[in-house]
């Protein structure tokens, strides 16, 4: 019982603090905004609108088809005309233009022996742009000697492409969900790897240690209020996904707090395993950026899982935000429900369960 | 014979080589303010922390209020106060808080915890900053907080680590009145300073250094002791006298106090008339006049350390 009421002490202290401390509790609200804003609106994985220059060599009609036919893939834009391919070039080294598109003298004769049409020359420095523009290599052309409205009625391409979930291939649809479990990450964890260190720094810890408090009061107390904070953090970022970028959310809003607490608790514990090792605040952030890191690069936010080398996988196996990464697109993209994805949560708990033994064991009332 | 509060029995605390405490032996008796004197680094707060079973001995026994620590050492919490060498409360939390979350800490009961509070706001004169942040109020009132802190579940024994280093002499002198009613009520207080003023106030007095006890007992016994082996010396030129002083068998230190010059004799060199004969006799035609001084605590810690580390 009083146990109960020692642990509530603390989370209130906590929680009072944190309200007192203007940069830690504007960070609390600051930092999914920015992310959000920042992630939503400049990464953009689909590429478009890459400047290209058009070099044509030929003055036929069936160059402007095709030069037309390119245009309105919206992939590039054209952005300039050259005469020759040496003036295309000596854009591309300049940097004017990402690409070119070469259309040879012959061009009717090619199109109509079905020989390869044209040339692109592509700065390959950019590899996101390379493979865009490798994907016109074999965009069809069959349709080059009547006028362009035949050009645009193609009959049949050669496959049909169904997407799901995100038909329209918007990338914020997959980034806000997979940004929550980024942001929480760097928030969940920072905030409570420095909790334990800070009272040592400032000294409190003394006093602290000398009282009949019990270790697991003290660190449920501290994890307590910043379970709120991330409820709070993820619902302004999936809120603002909503309303600025239009992500749908297709799941339950049961499953939605049952994955994410999971993770909140995951991060947490984790955080308080950190400040029990670490010796000063310095340490703890250091520690903290140790884990977001590869969070951010492996746990498939940004490369998916899949396309990783089998190391990599096995390290972002070990990183909650992975595991999250998958419950919170299941659940809010593809309208998956918590019992789904039973592996993942699991998991997650299993990982808290454990950090906080450790992080209990570890915290020693004494000054040894 | 009284009943002890504190008993330690060969305790020793190694760092690596560092030896912070060294063979230390005490008996402290209940009821009394009991002082360790020592200059930084000789092994006051080390000794407390381990009294307190922050720290685990490398050797030796302590047994505090009939507890052997560290074993029992979570027993123990609920019956000591302990008040840090540092400021040790949250400083962006007000007085009011600070105080009724230490005081649900320490397991007092909503009501029970609220009435306390209240207590020791009017007590220790906090009543009319109760809403103030611990952050802005001064040492003093910083010092007074604490005290109420370590108070809040009234403890047998109160363990104060320098309490009034950041404290000015009037706000000390409160605060020794305060500890004074303690005492009255029946705690026993531990409390270890670097002031002489305050030691000189302690029922008894343990003198530290370097990790090793060098004398204990009443403060003006401490001083009776060394009855006869101080003189004053006034006249001209003292600088130069001083260092002819120090050249004469039997002296142990010599130091300017203002117009006079204090000399400390040996326990095994002369005392009384024969101690301020044999200066006389080294420093002849100097234009002295030499007259017995009236031992100081001072003169007691220097006369024990030989005067080796200052103050």
């Amino acid at each position: 019982m009083s146990g109960l009421q020692r642990m509530g002490a603390v989370a209130a202290k906590e929680l009072r603090q944190l309200s007192r401390d203007r940069v830690t509790f504007g960070m609390v609200v600051m930092i999914p905004l920015i992310q959000l804003l920042m992630f939503g609106f400049a990464i953009n994985t689909m590429v478009r609108d890459i400047p290209v220059g058009v070099v044509d060599l030929s003055g036929s009609a069936a160059a402007r088809i095709i030069t037309e036919q390119v245009r309105v893939t919206q992939v590039v834009e054209i952005v300039a005309l050259y005469n020759t391919p040496a003036e295309a070039e000596e854009a591309i080294v300049a940097g004017k233009i990402r690409a070119a598109l070469v259309l040879p003298r012959d061009l009717p004769q090619r199109l109509a022996s079905g020989a390869t049409a044209g040339q692109w020359m592509v700065d390959g420095s950019d590899t996101v742009v390379g493979s865009a523009l490798l994907g016109l290599r074999n965009m069809p052309l069959r349709h080059t000697a009547g006028s362009p409205r035949e050009a645009y009625t193609q009959p049949e391409p050669s496959f049909e492409i169904a997407l799901f979930f995100n038909p329209e291939r918007r990338s914020e649809v997959n980034i806000v969900p997979g940004l929550t479990a980024i942001i929480l990450t760097m928030t969940m964890i920072l905030f409570t790897s420095v909790a334990l260190v800070r009272e040592h720094e400032r000294g409190n810890m003394e006093l602290l240690i000398t009282t009949p408090i019990r270790p697991l009061e003290l660190m449920l107390g501290k994890l307590l209020p910043y379970v709120f904070v991330g409820l709070i953090q993820i619902t302004i970022i999936l809120g603002l996904g909503r309303l600025v970028f239009n992500v749908p959310f297709q799941g339950a809003a049961l499953d939605l707090a049952i994955v994410t607490l999971a993770f909140i608790g995951a991060s947490l514990s984790l955080g308080l395993l950190i400040s029990t090792i670490a010796k000063t605040q310095m340490e703890a952030m250091q520690m903290t950026i140790f884990i977001l890191l590869p969070s951010i690069l492996l746990s498939g936010f940004m490369f998916p899982y899949d396309a990783m080398p089998r190391l990599a996988q096995y390290i972002a196996e070990a990183l909650p935000a992975t595991h999250f990464m998958r419950l919170i697109r299941g659940v809010y993209l593809r309208g998956a429900h918590a019992d789904q994805m039973l592996t993942d949560l699991l998991w997650l708990l299993v990982f808290t369960a454990i950090m906080l033994t450790i992080a209990t064991k570890r915290f020693h009332k004494s000054l040894d | 014979m009284t009943e002890l509060a504190i008993q330690t029995h060969g305790l020793c605390k190694r760092f690596g080589d560092l030896i912070a405490v060294n063979e230390l032996n005490l008996e402290i008796p209940k009821g009394e303010i009991y002082g360790f004197l020592g200059p930084n680094g000789s092994g006051k707060t080390t000794a407390i922390r381990m009294l307190c079973g922050l720290l685990t001995p490398s050797d030796g026994e302590i047994s505090v209020l009939g507890l052997q620590i560290p074993r029992d050492a979570e027993q123990l919490r609920l019956r000591i106060g302990y008040m840090t060498q540092k400021f040790s409360l949250y400083d962006d939390l007000s007085v009011s808080e600070n105080m009724r979350f230490m005081a649900t800490i320490y397991g007092l009961g909503s009501a029970a915890s609220r009435d306390r509070v209240e207590e020791l706001l009017n007590r220790y004169a906090l009543q009319g900053m109760r809403d103030r942040l611990a952050h802005d109020m001064s040492g003093g009132q910083r010092q007074r907080l604490a005290l109420a802190v370590a108070t809040l579940h009234q403890p047998d024994l109160l363990i104060l680590d320098e309490p009034t280093s950041a404290v000015d002499p009037e706000n000390r002198r409160d605060f020794w009145e305060k500890l004074f009613d303690l005492i009255d009520e029946g705690t026993t207080v531990l409390v270890s300073t670097h002031y002489m003023d305050e030691a000189e106030r302690c029922h008894q007095l343990a003198v530290l250094e370097n990790g090793y006890l060098r004398q204990s007992g009443p403060p003006q016994q401490l001083m009776d002791e060394l009855k006869g082996r101080v003189l004053e010396v006034n006249g001209p030129d003292l600088r130069t006298v001083k260092n002819l002083v120090l050249e004469v068998p039997g002296v142990q230190s010599a130091a300017q106090q203002g117009l006079h010059l204090r000399v400390l004799f040996t326990k095994n060199g002369p005392s009384g008339d024969a101690a301020i004969s044999r200066l006389n006799e080294a420093l002849p035609n100097r234009n002295l006049s030499i007259i017995q001084g009236k031992p100081s605590l001072e003169d007691v810690f220097v006369a024990c350390t030989n005067g080796e580390d200052h103050l």
